[in-house]
């Protein structure tokens, strides 16, 4: 009876809604719109808006024109799990596109389970996320077990560092992908020589740079963000330390030359990323769409653009909002998004990765590492 | 482990120290004088490393060249605009409250820092900002080995000896001028002074635009020595030198500065020769026996009941 009445409930409420946004669908983009990891999501957002703009403008979903919502969580694991809330109980999203940082995708996404709402991260790359067997998980970035292989073949095989140390940043993304990195070195018959973690939001890491150098690392690989990663850099290099720094998708933003102060501290940086999404034939068309508004969509725009397009090739084939529903279809389906053909796995990953090695140049840019190891 | 590593270690710290002592001192006088925590202080940071950027920029679309003559201006404007924001401070959170509930102040000196660190994420993005570093080069010392060697940038000997200038400037401040003695009365007896004829808010305002003084100047010299900064730092760094201003005494000028040394070079050491993750730790363990010892600080001394 308490369950029928429960079922009935929830009907009325879901007609209810429908009536109140008929013609609208929401979606909510999640990440760091403010705090210092908002230049990623700001590439959330751009990537989102302008995709929505070009659905809507081929006919939306049957007819339905789509909409978004902000949601700001700062990267704080306790922010995102309101702002979750809110998208959930507020503003009735039927999907949300985000998180940016996995310590807040991770909690985030229980809550949108709990309510049966698809929920894709473009960028959140701990293994946990998709690890825990909720069934509207998914996501359009690689893990950071492939991108710790990827580093570390890179770093024994091309860089043939002897003495590797393993810093972190203390947070579930960068212990995540330095516990990866680690893992992948004992298989190639490589110990660390050190594994520490900075605090995240200090300055001086001049102590762990002398320690680096007082255990003779040959190379160093840092699990973190470009707020960290910057001045770490900079202070191997005013200490004399040649070794080369090797991260991964956290520093990919332009934001990780300002707080490294200027190109000659990034000169020689390698890091993992998705193979780069603006040379994939496809999309080459949105690409020059962003370019002529006067946006370049590095990093993550493209990947949030894909996503939309996921999601939206999802409503569209379901004619459904029901997220189990929506991600049961695209684990099935694959989908053709502005990043080429993207197929799914049942546990929401994506079935290839496709990270490789990029370094940055003297000019402050960074460019594919072309001779592989 | 070899000797040059030790020195480094001890270069590091000391550096390290040297900017907590200096945004330490602000904690120090305004609890000296009015027995109480300035929460806005870090804020106050925090708003001179944007200013020392902005005065950068404006200099070298001026056309300015020579790093010295800049780094002075920078100096002398950033210490200007700061100490009108600890003056703000004062005016606004701490004087219309003088007479009210002793926890009043606290509570608008906190609102203040929201304040300020949402004023500076609005206005200047909340984006990390940097700038190209001015500052090139140093020493190696003691370079027997390739390897083996203490390196000392620019950018730390001027920290360090900055540092050292402005606390020896504001220590004759104190001692040997009038207003430094109105300070030392206002300290002693806030009432007896003020019936002695001493603008007793005059001296409070002073010795808040004295502090931010003292912080910008640490604003400046991090600044030019880490090259990035966001709307945040003030909470990070406002925490440690508060650590530091506790460990030395305070309400003592030199236990503020010798605080932040002993903390600069506790962190140091503990993330170089044991483990960086529980530095923290460390230092407020660090504190916590200080305290068990000696319940004033290094420096303090043991509290007389104030009127």
């Amino acid at each position: 009876m308490k369950k029928w009445l429960g079922c009935a409930c929830a009907l009325l409420a879901l007609a209810f809604a429908a009536q109140l946004e008929a013609g609208t669908i929401k979606i909510g983009v999640a990440g760091p719109l403010s705090g210092p990891q908002a230049a990623f999501g700001e590439q959330f957002w751009r990537g989102a808006e302008q995709a929505t703009r070009e659905i809507n403008a081929a006919g939306g979903i049957h007819g339905d024109t789509l909409e978004l919502v902000k949601g700001d969580d700062a990267c704080e694991p306790k922010q995102a799990v309101a702002v979750a809330n809110r998208l959930v109980d507020h503003e009735h999203v039927v999907a949300v596109l985000g998180h940016f940082c996995s310590s807040s995708t991770i909690p985030a996404f229980e809550v949108y389970a709990e309510a049966g709402i698809l929920s894709i991260t473009p960028a959140s790359t701990n293994p946990m996320v998709t690890e825990r067997g909720l069934p509207t998980a998914m996501r359009t970035c690689g893990r950071d077990d492939q991108q710790g292989v990827v580093g570390a073949e890179f770093t024994v095989k091309h860089l043939k560092a002897q003495r590797v140390a393993v810093l972190h940043d203390k947070d579930t993304y960068g212990q995540g992908l330095a516990d990866a990195m680690k893992t992948h070195l004992a298989t190639l018959g490589r110990k660390e020589v050190l594994y520490e973690g900075l605090t995240r939001g200090e300055k001086d890491f001049n102590a762990l740079v002398t320690k680096l150098r007082s255990v003779q690392a040959d190379a160093v690989y840092f699990g973190g963000l470009h707020s960290e990663a910057g001045p770490l850099v900079r202070q191997m290099r005013e200490q004399g330390m040649t070794a080369p720094l090797i991260s991964g998708d956290g520093i990919m933003s332009e934001t990780f030359l300002t707080s490294a102060g200027g190109p000659k501290y990034v000169e020689g940086v390698f890091m993992t990323f998705g193979a780069d999404p603006r040379k994939i034939p496809t999309g080459k068309a949105v690409v020059e769409k962003f370019r002529q508004a006067g946006y370049e969509p590095e990093g993550y725009t493209l990947y949030s653009y894909a996503t939309m397009q996921s999601i939206a090739a999802a409503l569209k084939a379901t004619k459904s909002t029901d997220g189990v529903q929506l991600a049961n279809w695209l684990k099935a389906n694959p989908v053709e998004t502005v990043m080429g053909t993207k197929r799914w796995n049942a546990k929401g990953d994506l079935q290839t990765s496709d990270y490789v090695m990029y370094r940055w140049t003297k000019e402050g840019k960074y460019a594919e590492v072309a001779d592989k190891p | 482990m070899t000797g040059h590593i030790l020195a480094q270690q001890a270069v590091n710290g000391l550096v390290l120290g040297s900017v907590y002592g200096l945004i330490a001192v602000g904690y120090t006088m305004v609890y000296g004088i009015i027995g109480m925590i300035n929460f806005a202080h870090g804020e106050i940071y925090m708003i001179a490393a944007y200013l020392t950027a902005i005065f950068l920029a404006g200099l070298t679309l001026l056309g300015l060249q020579s790093p010295p003559l800049a780094i002075l201006l920078v100096l002398a404007a950033t210490i200007t605009f700061t100490a009108l924001y600890g003056w703000s401070v004062e005016r606004i959170a701490y004087r219309p409250l003088r007479h009210s509930n002793r926890l009043a102040p606290l509570i608008s000196a906190i609102g203040i820092s929201l304040i300020l660190q949402n004023y500076v994420r609005l206005s200047q993005g909340a984006r990390t900002q940097g700038i190209p570093s001015i500052l090139d080069g140093g020493v190696h010392l003691f370079a027997s080995t390739p390897d083996a060697f203490v390196r000392i940038t620019h950018a730390q000997i001027l920290i360090v000896v900055t540092a050292l200038i402005s606390m020896l400037l504001l220590h004759f401040f104190i001692a040997r001028t009038a207003m430094g003695r109105a300070c030392r009365a206002v300290q002693q007896d806030r009432v007896m002074a003020s019936l002695l004829g001493v603008n007793t808010d005059r001296v409070i305002a002073t010795v808040f635009v004295l502090g931010a003084g003292m912080a910008a100047v640490a604003g400046v010299l991090v600044t030019l020595n880490y090259g990035s900064f966001d709307f945040f730092i003030g909470f990070v760094a406002g925490i440690k030198a508060f650590t530091a201003a506790v460990l030395g005494g305070i309400g003592s000028l030199p236990g503020a500065m010798l605080g932040g040394v002993v903390l600069g070079l506790a962190e140091s050491f503990f993330s170089g020769f044991v483990n960086t993750d529980y530095k923290d730790v460390f230092a407020f363990s660090l504190l916590v026996l200080v305290l068990i010892f000696k319940p004033s600080g290094l420096l303090g001394v043991p509290e007389v009941e104030k009127v």
